[in-house]
């Protein structure tokens, strides 16, 4: 049954594939339910491939597919490893992603590239799964790169506007720094471990992890270690958006809803988490490495979510949440409560899934317009997505039971474990997230509708309907999971404690365990119930919002001040100082020196035959002399 | 009395030289022709007494060769120069320079 894990890959695939080959002909609607079925197909097989590993003892297959890269005695194998870790990934990947395609259905109605929006999320999937389910870092790679580019494809995918053309091309050179990282570390594991497998560097590392096993040497001395362990965080930070690679996401938002949900929410940002994850044995071993991935996931939350208060775009608002949310990841990660990060990233993919999806239906039913100042009064217009996005709200704030109460808590207790500090900064992001999300319900569901009024340029608009049942079913589904995740804490924890630790770590004491659950139920009302004071009934609060939060911490404008202005100007003196005087010099110096030799030289070639004979005789008489010189 | 093999050899150096000469210093096309003709059996003499004196009779095949190869280029040859001289109404070799550099 495990053998059903290739045709996850297979159906995703073959999707593809069918779309790019009779996409145009099968137009719309029909491309988009093509597509919904393969991904439903490939969900099925992760079910089918989940049960499987459960009846089985050892929970961890290898399937070869074939050989690809043989290096002397070495070979790196197309190979997919199957073990809990990477069949949960499978789950909610496919699961969330059908989801959103039987979604982008609706949503993507009348677009006019109905059916190359399939092409590319099929494509994406595909890219995903093969990410997860490989079973060395270089196929990951390679589905890592096919999600970056699927990402830049519809990032870009209004591409005839300009904005859009430029966060697509922001994504991608944001995504290929971090690449810079993967391939570093990629190339020391290689190096010194002569494998990129990650069952046979786990078995290298694992050794390790036995306190004072005598016979242990480790592969890599603890410098070179913190340095993998710091490639792979560049890795996992370009790709899921964390300090200091993490402006891409929120321009991101110029690409479809359903795109930002799927990718830009659900699933590809957490590939960098999955990353270290994965790599959980190597990153036990470097407490320097383990400190700075904390640090960096506590201070992304903690970042991101105060620019997320000051947002004005509904989608910029979920946006910041995400990459706030994934430090939250991080911080578990690097705490090394590996298994709360998943269970946190499997909850974010329904809640945030849900909030996108939720946002992008108001926006559907706005014809287009984003800005929170625009909406209100939508509670009684779209009664589905308001009460769904009520569950989405309540659950990304924290509020018990709903999954992101259990999820965020186990996170902070992992990280209460590790560091006190950091504890303490993912509590106030916390806090900041209730209030964010808060702020964003209050303005879009309730109050006076604004939208009705013309304001400026922008005319009114005629009150919104609720979105077609293609578009509610996922949105109910969604929420149902959102709110009943919690009861997963349970089963995940047994499910993915063996992949990360040989020796499970011991549980908090109950007491303190209690009251940091207090503490964080006591922080999701407190950040709700603050919002709800200082912005019911009010639209603009300039002083909540300030410029410093609303330009980002200015982090834009830093890179443009260090990177892109000096950049430019470097092009710019290379065009017109270097390419005029040093390149046109040699090229044209070469040219020049060429005609003045050749004219000096050409005089030989007079056109008289009798010269010519001359020449001749001269030279036979020379030859001759020489021979006669030799001989005597 | 036999002449001895050295004298045919001055004799064929001096129609050598001569040969050369005129190559060199004329300008008629046709004179020119001659005096290559003249360079060409030179080297015949040479080649035959050569043969008769080392008793090879490779130096006589060999000749028959270069009368051959001189046949065919005095056909060639002449047919440009009346090309020419139907061009340009002259044989002076030295107004057909446009190949200078």
């Amino acid at each position: 049954m495990v053998a059903a894990a290739p045709w996850m890959l297979a159906f995703a695939l073959g999707g593809f594939v069918v779309l790019v080959a009779l996409g145009r002909r099968l137009g719309e609607p029909l491309a988009g339910w093509v597509a919904t079925a393969a991904i439903t197909g490939a969900f099925v097989c992760a079910i089918v491939t989940w049960i499987g590993l459960l009846s089985l003892r050892s929970r961890s297959v290898t399937i070869t597919l074939f050989e690809w890269v043989p290096i002397g005695a070495r070979q790196v194998k197309v190979a997919l490893l199957v073990d809990p870790l990477s069949v949960t990934m499978c789950l909610f990947v496919t699961g969330v992603s059908a989801l959103i395609l039987l979604y982008s259905v609706g949503y993507m109605h009348k677009e006019r590239d109905f059916t190359k929006f399939f092409v590319y999320m099929s494509l994406f999937v595909f890219s995903m799964l093969l990410l997860v389910l490989a079973d060395n870092l270089l196929v990951t790679f390679v589905g890592w790169e096919g999600v970056g580019v699927c990402s830049y494809f519809l990032v870009a995918y209004y591409f005839q506007r300009e904005s859009a053309a430029s966060a697509g091309k922001k994504a991608f050179v944001y995504n290929r720094v971090g690449d810079v990282g993967f391939l570093l570390a990629m190339f020391f594991l290689f190096t010194h471990l002569h494998t990129l497998t990650y069952t046979a560097m786990h078995s290298r590392f694992a050794l390790g992890a036995i306190p004072r096993a005598p016979t242990f040497i480790p592969p890599l001395s603890s410098t070179e270690l913190t340095l993998v362990i710091l490639c792979l965080l560049a890795a996992a930070a370009g790709k899921s958006a964390q300090i200091p690679l993490f402006n891409w996401l929120p321009d991101a938002m110029e690409g479809p809803t359903p795109v930002s949900a799927l990718i830009h929410a659900a699933t590809m940002v957490t590939a960098g988490v999955y990353l270290l994850s994965r790599m959980s044995f190597a990153l036990d071993l470097s407490s320097d490495g383990r400190a700075v991935v904390a640090t960096i996931g506590a201070v992304t939350a903690f970042v991101a979510a105060t620019i997320a208060t000051s947002q004005h775009d509904i989608k910029k608002v979920l946006a910041f949440s995400t990459v706030s949310q994934i430090g939250f990841m991080v911080l578990a990660v690097g705490s090394g409560a590996y298994v709360a990060a998943i269970f946190l990233m499997v909850a974010h993919a329904f809640y945030k899934g849900l909030l996108f999806l939720g946002a992008g239906s108001v926006i559907h039913g706005l014809d287009g317009e984003q800005e929170l100042s625009r909406m209100g009064g939508l509670r009684a217009l779209m009664a589905v997505t308001y009460a769904t996005f009520l569950v989405g709200w309540l659950t990304i704030a924290g509020v018990p039971p709903f999954s992101a109460f259990f999820a965020k808590g186990d996170v902070l207790k992992g990280a209460w474990t590790y560091s006190k500090p950091l504890w303490a900064i993912g509590t106030v992001a916390a806090l900041l997230t209730a209030y964010y999300m808060t702020r964003l319900f209050v303005l879009a569901f309730t109050g006076d509708p604004r939208f009705l009024k013309a304001v400026g340029d922008r005319p009114a608009l005629r009150a919104p309907h609720e979105s077609p049942w293609v578009m509610t079913v996922p949105l109910v589904v969604l929420a149902v999971f959102s709110a009943l995740g919690g009861l997963l804490a349970t089963p995940l924890d047994r499910f993915l404690s063996p992949v990360f630790y040989t020796v499970p770590p011991a549980p908090l004491s109950s007491s303190v365990s209690d009251a940091l659950a207090v503490v964080d139920g006591v922080v999701a009302v407190a950040g709700l119930g603050i919002a709800w004071v200082l912005w019911r009934g009010r639209v603009e609060r300039p002083e909540l919002t300030p410029a410093f939060l609303r330009r980002v911490w200015y982090w834009d404008d830093a890179y443009d001040a260090v990177i892109g202005r000096p950049s430019t100007r470097l092009a710019r003196a290379t065009a017109e100082v270097v390419d005029p005087v040093a390149i046109d010099g040699a090229v044209v110096g070469t040219a020049s020196s060429l005609r003045r030799g050749a004219r000096s030289i050409r005089r030989l070639q007079n056109g008289f035959v009798r010269s010519y004979a001359l020449a001749m005789a001269v030279g036979v008489g020379l030859l001759v002399a020489y021979l006669l010189a030799r001989t005597f | 009395m036999t002449i001895p093999a050295s004298w045919y050899l001055v004799v064929s150096a001096l129609l050598f030289g001569i040969g050369a000469l005129g190559v060199l210093v004329r300008r008629n096309a046709l004179v020119i022709f001659m005096c290559i003709e003249l360079m060409l059996n030179a080297a015949n003499l040479a080649l035959v007494t050569y043969s008769r004196v080392l008793g090879d009779v490779g130096g006589q095949a060999t000749v028959f060769f270069v009368l051959v190869v001189a046949a065919a280029e005095v056909t060639v040859g002449l047919g440009i120069v009346v090309y020419i001289f139907r061009a340009r109404r002259s044989t002076i070799v030295d107004d057909v320079a446009e190949m200078e550099g």
